[in-house]
């Protein structure tokens, strides 16, 4: 039963007033409260983000303050002896997440595939559960499964096959230890899955399903309507669900840093162990040897934050690009 | 116009899950003519008419049973393969939809280059354009994407596109509901032409350009076929009593 | 002329490598799942639950100050995490239209994908420097701070869904405007907003990474604010990349111990998703 107020407040309302929206509530003091509130919770979001990129900042202003980012083209992590070189930790982010890339993508367009055009309608359900679930492991987990089963594996089966058969690339080449890029890397396309296959199952499901019917009207087969079709007109969000995945990638921290080797050196083959970026933070900020360090390791932070801000912007914007579509016909 | 059957359809039904969209539907097309096929909405012209190329099992859950003979040979055989039939059988869809990726000219030759085609693309391009009645306006310009096209160009892209595998009947679902009267009016043009060489069937909700292009007509109502015969007599004289409440308007 | 059999053929073809995509998509997960269990089962025991853990080579030890570790990082982390991204979500649903909204939107959905040990950085200059110390308000700032993206969004989905005639009819009979937000939206998206709490409590107990140099770590138990404590995913951090064998298998029951626990978040989630969906409160 409203309280009397607010139906005195009805009754000297004029007869045609539109029903009030949140446009036309001002006069309530809660209505004023609450909306007040809402605004300061939208603008502590803003505030937050804002504290996050300065704090970054400050905690790497030390390093900063000592030439920029230049630190990061040098090659020499010494932190006791007071050089901070970080590109063995750039290479080895880029390394691991190429790999990771080129074995997720393929993976997950054909799983977005069989859960969108070819698969059986049954199975749908169950591979998205499995697909959720994959997503739902935490990625200390995923390190502890990598170090004692996938480095074994790798160490004793698939880089002895790898030298002997493309051997002679250098990526192939040198002792197998197991732990190293090619570990790092096959981990990391693991944990991307589930969100390049989502995102990309999500954009096919975008595509116009009359593009589909005049493919299959002029007598094609399910896969040649799917490539003629289907798939050029989903590639820009394809695309965007690659980078996505590769955001991810840049950022994984607990996975890599178990089976990388922790090895701050720039080599050429896959086999050998090395560094990231989020590994070499993991590992030594708890430690730091001063201001310095600290801020190195800070700066090394807002690097992967500015390029986990630019990739994820520009993969939501592809992705939406399908959605939208300037493709609409006249 | 009293030409060989060309198609034939003979106690169609059709299904979506348990639900009962055709019943028992028996028809004839002549060769080289124009058959529309009317009725209100829902009656289930559309799903009679992606039988005739077998799109209609495509739905997931959807089934259908009975006979559909193009040249006397039953498509719903076993070991026919529909992606072979739908060569045979080509269809136009409401509203255009070329393929926003590619250029004029690749759209056209789209179904061409599924089966390998080996000659010159080019010189099956310019004549399905022209068959279709959009050489003119496109010839300097086939490289351009396909959604530079008007909304009736584009129509008219897809016809040509369709013409392009060479087949024996045209299956056109409301092929100008989404256009402006002068597209319109150019498709209706383009009908007459086509029929000399095609068989079309051709769904409309418009009964005036069902009376305008048509050699015969056939009236649904609620997944039934109440009355199919010439259109002059379907429109003047109609032998069913709902035939003619549909034909005058009494209902629709 | 393509001959049709082997445009069939390619179809076929593709089909099955689609499908191998699938197991190649599975079978880690199975594998991975099978260890966990099979592995971590061995060094299950009340005592495991309940224990302190103990030096190398003595036996016995558990991870009981892991897992309360773990429970009041999460804990607190939701005081802060909650209502801001809850609250956020609701303020980009009733007021989010404008450019300030669209600013606030575009902010949460770009920082939803900075990586956890950025943030565990930020956590460490605003706090562990201030403090001096590690400690658990650290961490469960860190936390906090990755939850809220998420949930801001998924509550803006959920509330968004709430039918406008609802809201109208609520305020047709003289709700405020206030009120009708509170009681009649927020009570209709519940279940969603319940579901997305769960799943972003289950990914914060899984988080590792921001930890490391804000909770740090504890041998102990320890329900002090502002001390270091432990967590169920550090401690199987240390424990795996320890070279002692014994650790290694306390590893494993930890890691069983987690997903045990972030299986179950899980699978509340999806019950109040269910429930939500089918009771449908008018």
């Amino acid at each position: 039963m409203p309280p009397p107020a607010d139906i005195a407040a009805q009754a000297r309302a004029p007869a045609a007033t539109p029903i009030p929206t949140r446009a036309t509530a001002g006069g309530h003091a809660g209505d004023r409260v609450f909306a007040l509130t809402l605004v300061a919770l939208g603008g502590a979001v803003l505030l937050v983000v804002g504290v996050v990129v300065l704090e970054l900042y400050r905690v790497a202003q030390p390093a900063l303050a000592k030439g920029g980012l230049r630190f990061l083209i040098d090659r020499d992590w010494d932190p006791v002896a007071g050089s901070f070189g970080a590109l063995p930790f750039v290479y080895g982010t880029v390394v691991t997440s190429a790999v990771a890339i080129v074995l997720a993508v393929p993976i997950s367009v054909g799983m977005a595939l069989f859960l969108s055009e070819m698969g059986p309608p049954k199975l749908r359900p169950v591979v998205s559960f499995l697909i959720e679930t994959l997503a739902a492991i935490p990625s200390v987990v995923y390190g502890l499964w990598g170090l004692f089963v996938v480095v074994p594996l790798l160490r004793d089966h698939v880089q002895p096959a790898l030298a002997k058969t493309l051997g002679f690339l250098p990526l192939f080449r040198g002792p197998t230890i197991g732990l190293g890029y090619l570990a790092a890397g096959v981990l990391l396309a693991i944990m991307i899955l589930p969100t390049v296959a989502s995102v990309t199952t999500e954009v096919l499901k975008t595509v116009p399903p009359s593009l589909r019917e005049g493919a299959l009207a002029l007598g094609a087969t399910r896969w040649e309507a799917i490539r003629m079709a289907i798939l050029p007109y989903a590639r820009p969000g394809i695309l965007g669900a690659a980078l996505l995945g590769l955001g991810r990638a840049l950022g994984e921290t607990m996975a890599v840093t178990m089976v990388i080797g922790n090895a701050p050196e720039i080599s050429a083959s896959l086999f050998a162990p090395g560094y990231s970026l989020p590994a070499v933070i993991a590992n030594e900020f708890a430690e730091a040897t001063g201001a310095l360090h600290l801020g190195a390791l800070a700066g090394l932070g807002l690097v992967l934050f500015g390029l986990a801000l630019v990739l994820n912007s520009t993969a939501r914007l592809l992705v939406r690009l399908v959605a939208r579509g300037p493709r609409a016909v006249a | 116009m009293n030409g060989p059957i060309k198609l034939r359809v003979e106690r169609l039904q059709a299904r979506f899950g348990d639900h009962h969209v055709l019943r028992d539907v028996t028809l004839e097309v002549p060769a080289s003519s124009v058959m529309a096929v009317i009725g209100p909405s829902g009656c289930g012209k559309s799903t009679f008419l992606r039988c005739l190329n077998r799109m209609h099992e495509l739905v997931p859950g959807a089934s259908s049973e009975g006979g559909v003979y193009l040249d006397g040979e039953d498509l719903y055989r076993r070991g026919v393969d529909p992606v072979l039939l739908r060569r045979r059988v080509g269809m136009v869809f409401q509203r255009p939809n070329p393929f926003p990726t590619m250029s004029i000219r690749d759209n056209v030759a789209a179904g061409l280059k599924l089966n390998g085609f080996r000659g010159r693309l080019d010189d099956v391009v310019e004549r399905c354009l022209r068959q279709a009645a959009l050489w003119d306006e496109v010839k300097d310009r086939l490289r351009a994407p396909a959604t530079s096209l008007s909304g009736g160009q584009q129509q008219r892209l897809c016809i040509a596109r369709a013409l392009a595998v060479e087949p024996e009947v045209l299956l056109m679902d409301e092929p100008a509901s989404a256009l402006d009267p002068v597209a319109t009016a150019k498709i209706e043009e383009l009908m007459h032409e086509l029929k000399e060489r095609y068989t079309i069937v051709i769904v409309t909700h418009n009964m005036q350009q069902a009376a305008r292009v048509s050699d015969r007509t056939a009236f649904f109502y609620m997944g039934e076929l109440v009355e199919a015969g010439a259109t002059e007599k379907i429109f003047t004289n109609p032998t069913e009593q709902r035939t003619e409440d549909y034909v005058t308007g009494k209902f629709g | 002329m393509k001959a049709l059999v082997l445009r069939r053929a390619v179809n076929v073809a593709v089909t099955v490598a689609c499908g191998a995509m699938v197991v190649f998509a599975v079978a880690p997960l199975g594998s991975l799942l099978w260890l966990v269990v099979s592995k971590g089962v061995a060094g299950l025991s009340l005592s495991f639950f309940t224990a302190l853990p103990t030096p190398v080579g003595e036996p016995g030890g558990g991870v009981g100050n892991a897992i309360l570790g773990t429970a009041m990082l999460v804990g607190l982390a939701c005081l802060v995490g909650l209502p801001l991204g809850i609250g956020a979500g609701v303020f980009l649903a009733e007021r989010g239209d404008g450019p300030f909204g669209r600013a606030v939107r575009f902010t949460a959905e770009v920082f939803s994908g900075v990586p956890s040990i950025v943030i565990g950085i930020v956590a460490y200059g605003i706090v562990v420097v201030a403090m001096r110390r590690f400690s658990m308000i650290a961490g469960a700032l860190a936390l906090a701070l990755l939850m809220v993206p998420t949930l801001a969004r998924s509550t803006e989905e959920l509330v968004r869904l709430v039918p406008g005639t609802l809201r109208e009819a609520s305020l047709a009979l003289g709700v405020p405007a206030w009120k009708t937000s509170l009681r009649v939206v927020l009570r209709t998206a519940a279940g969603g907003i319940l579901t997305a709490v769960l799943l972003a409590i289950a990914r914060a107990a899984g988080e590792t990474a921001p930890l490391l140099f804000t909770s740090l770590n504890n041998q102990y138990w320890n329900v002090r604010p502002d001390q270091p404590t432990a967590s169920l995913t550090v401690q199987i951090f240390n424990y795996a990349i320890s070279p002692y064998e014994d650790w290694h298998q306390k590893a494993w029951s930890a890691a069983l111990v987690l997903l045990l626990l972030v299986g179950s978040l899980n699978l509340l989630a999806r019950l109040a998703l269910r429930r939500s969906a089918a009771g449908g409160r008018a």
